[in-house]
């Protein structure tokens, strides 16, 4: 027990190796994928031979076995140079590996997770339903046994990777009276009978990110695609958000980081009334603010990403950085946005894309009104 | 990376809780409507090791690290932010620049009676003219032969109705400006030297701040702290390390206030039920928990470079920002959560949220940080 803020060596190179393979593969593309609403499929191979869609994954199914914080710095890399790839990775990672790897069948663990984990396949999650976002337990769609099978009907909607994902761990209701008690999480490959997608979202951001409906109608999964036992559903679903939340801070970070490195860049360059922006107090301290801030949420998110599966503390924790992080965010690329003025309203610029990624992160994965309730449950009970 | 307390730290912690509870928590309230220096519960303090924490055995001190020191001060501010400060400046601004600067001799005669507990020291660079702006001061030190005779005055010197010892700053010569700013300790027995009375202030009302005078103060070049010239350079590493111990004062008022609002949520009953069921009460409660938890991790960051002999000045300014404006909002929310009764002297919250004020003002304003870390992120990363 100690405090030590240094990454341990493996996490540094690590870090370096996503940080090169990011700004070299990923950076230069992204302002054209986001304009054509283009799913870099290509890049996505290329991430799976780095090990980064398997990375909690054990290496017995593929995976690297990575710890959380190493995770975290993963995704951090990644939305530095792309919020929407580094959302496919989290939910690939967070929400689709990370369940079926604690909680899936030995079989469905064998034959689906080394797809995963190589990047052949994408992964996605089904929790969401047009009439229960935050109140997951009011969901509609349901499962029921028929012989050695089950048999969902519903519909999942804003679902990330939907028309891209193989893999999607889907929450449904077998006991439709019994509340969240009457939940159950599956595992639905995406050419299962009776399963469809809808037409991709138009998004305000995220663009080269995929986000879809799924729709099952009638359809047909093998009974060894229920996760853990039948009514453990929303446990399922909660533990796996209190575990992805620290991706989703991570992600806020790594968009955070990039807001702040423009509006340095930007504030440096750019000269009126005869010298660089930088030089007026009003510009320099909204950078140290935005520099404050980001430590802030970076020591929240790895603080987290530390205590994570570790005691009762772990998902007031991931909560706190998610709501953090995100907020921060949010408040970095509209300061950052607003240092570069006029440019910053143009889509030339990098940020004026941040500004749009960045606002679904106090959104999804639970809004920070979601985070506000978990955080003060913890601390009232 | 790892972000745990040791065993030791722990203990450390929780002795310092019981002496905080038991020794200062029956004080507080008065010494801060009276206006009274608790010189009885530092000196008790002082021989549990809290006046020099950090300063090795050899010299008087606990010989403990940043990180434990940063713990005692949270400690102390939890249940009282005088006390807090108090002893915040005895061993940060204090025992820490004769440690770092002194010779031999110094810290035999001037800092182990400091360190040990024995003596209370104080640290005198602001004027009436010169705060920020601290090369423009004008305290002046002119050579006689081999001694110097000081002239000038200084203001807002906490500990100063009290202190045996003071660090102070004059300059030999105001055309060096900053190069000609030289240290020297000083008793406060020695003739020439002068303290006003207290000033009643919005909070930490018993620090004993006041006004020291100098007045044909003739000192010999033994008391001398490094070089002519070097004082400036002292005061700001100095202020460096002041800023971990005003962070840790911050999140400990913060931390007082947060657990004052818990208990009085749960207990306070309207409409039929406790407010905290209330989820605007709920909201209140995740960002104050939110906040403090960042706040204290970026002060034990700070600490932990510092003793690492890391650079720790950008860390420390950060740290220093950013917990001194959450307690002000924290404070803030705790008066909010107590309603009336908040505003009411009888309830601690009042005074943590007039104490909370200051932090945001000494040793170095908001502005002052903001200023030292644009600078870092704008010109030296």
């Amino acid at each position: 027990m100690s405090i030590d803020w240094h990454l341990n060596e493996e996490q540094q190179l690590l870090r370096d190796e996503i940080r090169r393979f990011a700004e070299e593969r990923i950076r230069p593309g992204e302002a054209e994928r986001d304009r054509e609403h283009r799913f870099p499929t290509d890049l996505f191979a290329e991430m799976g031979e780095l090990g980064l869609l398997g990375m909690l994954i054990d290496e017995e199914h593929g995976g690297i076995g990575a710890d959380v914080l190493t995770y975290a710095l993963a995704v951090e890399e990644l939305a530095r140079a792309s919020p929407a790839i580094s959302v496919t990775m989290s939910v690939t990672n967070s929400v689709c590996c990370w369940p079926i790897q604690r909680f899936g069948t030995d079989e469905v663990k064998a034959s689906i997770l080394p797809h995963l984990a190589s990047g052949e396949a994408i992964g996605g999650f089904g929790l969401t339903e047009p009439g229960s976002g935050s109140d997951a337990g009011a969901m509609k769609t349901t499962a029921r046994r028929d012989g050695d099978q089950w048999v969902l009907d519903g519909e999942k909607s804003w679902i990330t990777n939907a028309s891209v994902g193989k893999y999607f761990v889907v929450l449904a209701k077998t006991e439709p009276d019994a509340g969240t008690k009457g939940i159950s999480g599956f595992v639905v490959p995406a050419d299962a009978e009776g399963f469809s997608v809808g037409a991709a979202e138009e998004k305000m951001g995220l663009r080269s990110s995929n986000t879809a409906t799924l729709y099952f109608d009638g359809c047909r999964i093998p009974a060894s695609h229920l996760l853990a036992e039948e009514g453990h559903g929303f446990r399922i679903a909660m533990a796996t958000l209190d575990h992805s939340r620290v991706g989703i801070a991570a992600q806020a970070v790594g968009i955070h980081q990039r807001a702040l490195e423009l509006a340095v860049a930007y504030a440096n360059e750019r000269e009126q009334f005869g010298r660089p922006i930088a030089r007026h107090q009003a510009v320099a301290f909204k950078i140290a603010s935005m520099a404050t801030e980001l430590a802030a949420a970076r020591a929240l998110t790895y603080d987290a990403a530390l205590a994570d599966g570790k005691g009762p503390d772990a998902g007031r924790l991931a909560s706190q950085a998610k709501l953090y992080a995100s907020e921060a965010a949010n408040r970095a690329c509209w300061e950052s946005l607003q240092i570069h003025g006029g440019n910053g309203f143009s889509e030339e610029y990098e940020i004026a894309r941040l500004y749009r990624d960045v606002r679904v992160t106090t959104i999804y994965e639970g809004t920070s009104e979601m985070q506000r309730m978990v955080i003060a449950r913890h601390r009232l009970r | 990376m790892e972000i745990q307390l040791s065993d030791e730290q722990k203990l450390l912690r929780d002795e310092v809780r019981r002496f905080a509870e038991e020794v200062v928590r029956p004080i507080a309230k008065e010494i801060d409507a009276e206006g009274r220096f608790p010189r009885a519960e530092i000196l008790q303090a002082g021989e549990m090791g809290l006046s020099g924490v950090s300063v090795p055995e050899e010299w008087g001190g606990a010989g403990m690290n940043a990180v434990s020191y940063a713990l005692v001060i949270e400690e102390i501010s939890r249940v009282c932010g005088s006390t807090g400060v108090i002893l915040s400046v005895n061993n940060s601004l204090f025992c820490d620049p004769v440690l770092a600067f002194g010779n031999d001799a110094q810290k035999d005669r001037f800092l182990r009676p400091v360190a040990s507990g024995e003596k209370v020291g104080c640290f005198g660079l602001t004027e009436p003219g010169a705060g920020s702006d601290a090369s423009a001061l004008r305290t002046t030190a002119v050579r006689d032969g081999d001694d110097y005779v000081i002239n000038g005055n200084k203001v807002f010197i906490t500990n100063g109705t009290e202190a045996d010892v003071a660090l102070i700053f004059a300059t030999v010569d105001p055309e060096k400006k900053h190069k000609g700013i030289t240290a020297f300790v000083v008793e406060a027995d020695t003739p020439g030297y002068s303290h006003g009375i207290h000033e009643y202030k919005l909070g930490v009302n018993g620090s004993g701040t006041t006004e020291l005078a100098f007045q044909d103060m003739r000192l010999s070049a033994d008391h001398r702290l490094g070089e002519e010239g070097d004082g400036f350079k002292i005061a700001m590493a100095t202020l460096d390390g002041g800023r971990i111990g005003i962070a840790a004062q911050a999140v400990g008022i913060a931390q007082g206030a947060f657990e004052e609002s818990v208990a009085y949520a749960k207990e306070r009953e309207q409409f039929g039920k406790p407010i905290s069921t209330f989820q605007a009460i709920q909201h209140y409660i995740a960002d104050m928990s939110t906040e403090l938890d960042a706040a204290r991790l970026l002060t034990w960051k700070a600490a932990w470079a510092k003793e690492n002999q890391k650079r720790y000045s950008l860390e420390a300014a950060q740290a220093k920002l950013f917990a001194s404006e959450i307690a002000q909002r924290v404070t803030n929310s705790a008066v909010q959560i107590h309603g009336g009764y908040g505003y009411i002297r009888e309830y601690n919250v009042e005074r943590y949220f007039r104490d909370a004020r200051i932090t945001e003002i000494y040793e170095g304003t908001s502005e002052i940080q903001k200023m030292v870390i644009a600078d870092w992120v704008l010109n030296k990363s």
